[in-house]
């Protein structure tokens, strides 16, 4: 089904925001609609999306290359994505990672093989004081996890296989 | 003290609207709509010396004052895309104290005469951007937003809008774009977005905390504002301290704090006692400061930190101690800036990722001091020559590292 017809409310308000003669505009909260179900943005999306904003689908295309939070193949149900840049590296973010790849049993990059878990090294996400720390990300959007530590972070992994059983 | 703008610090609730009503909330935006002219509340704001809190320090009254009024619509759009690596003020302000902020861009629209704005906020700031969007109907509903204001002719309404990780969308013109729906990558200037900004229409971009600060200069005044801080920069600054700190987080101190209340009084000090080697005060786009008595008790503002051979910026300021060497500092930085250059302007494409090589063969143990040397001149050969401040800054670290600390990148 496409994206008008699955979302037509949200399709609807998400427009309202722009100029009509200016609806490209919308394409960023398109793609992250279209990315809700699942965690990815499908080819047929896409074209779904330049149809609603009349551009062609290789504009669309561009946006998903250029921006990280968009994603065109489908990974870990959720995005573990750990920041490793300067701040948070000198409050320990590279042990802390190091030590997660030990635990999940994968490396930067790769996902857990029942598919629950991709675990990403990303650049700043301003929580400096808080390290070590990271967002996970999922089709349904983000969330901060501050001040962690591995062991805090393996309950939640637990808690995630265990919600990610029940979709199955 | 009382905070200016990290007010939810001292009031509880304040990002309800009842509890910022009863603590003078919208009294400064009703003001300025039912009793002064738009070029009146420019003047007051350029009267306070406020200057722009996302790095460049560019007086506001004055970006605003550039407004082309021969052109039709006007937009305000607010930088809520904060990522340099060390900031992290504006989600302070967002998530604590929102409806001051939003105040600020209803202020700064009447200023310069638009009916429409927008919050672009980063990606990240999905649940920040939500919040907002609860608020901004609050307003609504409260009669703060949408038409004919307080019985005027004046309308507004402002509208958040997410990014999705990318650093270089907070440069404003690579932000326009953006929201325009296209990949987030400068335009040559000018002309500026005062001309030709959001399509193509006149714009104003002010970071978050520019933006928070509105609604009291406007409430006591231009003078009240300049009681405060120095004389080159007035007021406050919310210093965001990172890195081998005890406290690490968010203060909200007049310009003119020395390094060293930041770092002993506020931050605690240093991790296990040890000595301040480096400051950098504008987060990863900072050049190297040198750390040493003198240097701690210099004043934070942006004429006295630029007599230190670096800028004051956002103000992130990113302690380093000496378990530290500045080279492994440097591959972060590379690094960081090579995943966020934009690709468009070749010095910048190009020279991030010779400069992201060359810090790699460094740091692999293959050291040699002619490589030390090619760095330093792949970083010079892109100074001036950048499209954007992107592919300036990431040369500061890289040179200020390698001539203030030779001793961590040479062989004697």
């Amino acid at each position: 089904m496409s994206l008008a017809k699955k979302y037509p409310k949200e399709v609807k308000q998400i427009l309202s925001k722009y100029p009509p003669e200016h609806k490209r505009s919308a394409v960023m909260p398109l793609l992250y609609l279209a990315q809700r179900e699942e965690g990815y943005i499908t080819k047929d999306a896409m074209q779904d999306i330049a149809d609603i904003l009349d551009i062609t689908v290789t504009d669309v295309g561009a946006i998903v290359g250029f921006y990280t939070l968009y994603h065109d193949k489908k990974e870990g149900k959720y995005r573990m994505q750990v920041c490793t840049d300067l701040p948070c590296a000198l409050r320990g973010a590279d042990q802390f990672m190091e030590s997660l790849c030990a635990n999940l049993g994968i490396k930067v990059g790769e996902t857990t093989p029942d598919g629950v878990v991709t675990l990403e090294a990303v650049t700043c996400l301003a929580a400096c004081d808080r390290a070590p720390m990271f967002q996970l990300q999922s089709g349904d959007g983000l969330t901060y996890y501050e001040d962690m530590t591995v062991d805090k972070t393996m309950e939640l992994v637990r808690a995630l296989r265990e919600a990610g059983a029940e979709v199955k | 003290m009382s905070y200016v703008l990290l007010r939810h610090r001292d009031i509880a609730d304040i990002d309800q609207i009842d509890v910022y009503e009863k603590n003078g909330g919208f009294e400064a935006f009703r003001q300025t709509v039912t009793r002064m002219k738009p070029g009146e509340v420019t003047d007051v704001v350029k009267a306070s010396g406020l200057r722009g809190r996302g790095g460049a320090g560019f007086p506001t009254g004055v970006k605003w004052s550039f407004i082309d009024n021969k052109s039709w619509p006007h937009y305000v759009v607010a930088n809520a895309d904060e990522s340099e690596p060390g900031t992290f003020k504006d989600r302070e302000i967002m998530e604590g104290n929102p409806l001051q902020f939003l105040e600020g861009v209803a202020i700064a629209s009447y200023a310069v005469g638009a009916n429409a704005a927008y919050v672009y906020l980063r990606g990240e700031f999905w649940q920040i951007a939500e919040f907002l969007d609860k608020k901004i109907a609050e307003m609504e509903q409260a009669g703060y937003l949408g038409d004919k204001l307080f019985g005027t002719d004046y309308s507004l309404k402002i509208y958040t809008h997410l990014g999705a990780g990318a650093y270089i969308c907070g440069e404003e013109t690579a932000m326009l774009e953006s929201l325009e729906g296209k990949r987030g990558q400068p335009r040559i200037r000018p002309p500026f977005p005062a001309v030709h900004g959001l399509y193509g229409k006149p714009t104003v971009v002010n970071n978050v905390e520019t933006l928070t600060n509105l609604p009291p200069i406007i409430t006591h005044g231009a003078d009240w504002y300049k009681t405060m801080g120095t004389a080159d920069s007035a007021g406050v600054k919310i210093f965001s301290l990172s890195g081998r700190v005890r406290k690490p987080g968010n203060f909200e101190l007049p310009f003119g704090t020395t390094f060293r209340q930041l770092i002993y009084e506020y931050g605690g000090g240093v991790q296990d006692g040890r000595p301040v080697k480096a400051i950098m005060p504008a987060g990863a786009s900072s050049s190297f400061i040198v750390a040493d008595d003198k240097v701690l008790d210099t004043q934070m503002d942006y004429a006295t930190v630029r007599t230190l051979g670096a800028d004051l910026g956002s103000a992130s300021v990113i302690v380093i101690d000496d378990t530290v060497s500045i080279d492994w500092v440097i591959n972060k930085t590379i690094h960081f800036f090579k995943h966020e250059s934009c690709g468009k302007c070749t010095p910048c494409r190009e020279g991030t990722y010779w400069m992201s090589r060359l810090i790699d063969r460094l740091q692999d143990g293959a050291r040699s001091n002619a490589d030390v040397d090619l760095l330093l001149n792949v970083a010079k050969q892109m100074q001036n020559k950048c499209l954007c401040p992107l592919g300036e800054f990431s040369t500061m670290a890289v040179v200020t590292g390698i001539e203030r600390f030779p001793q961590d990148f040479r062989k004697a």
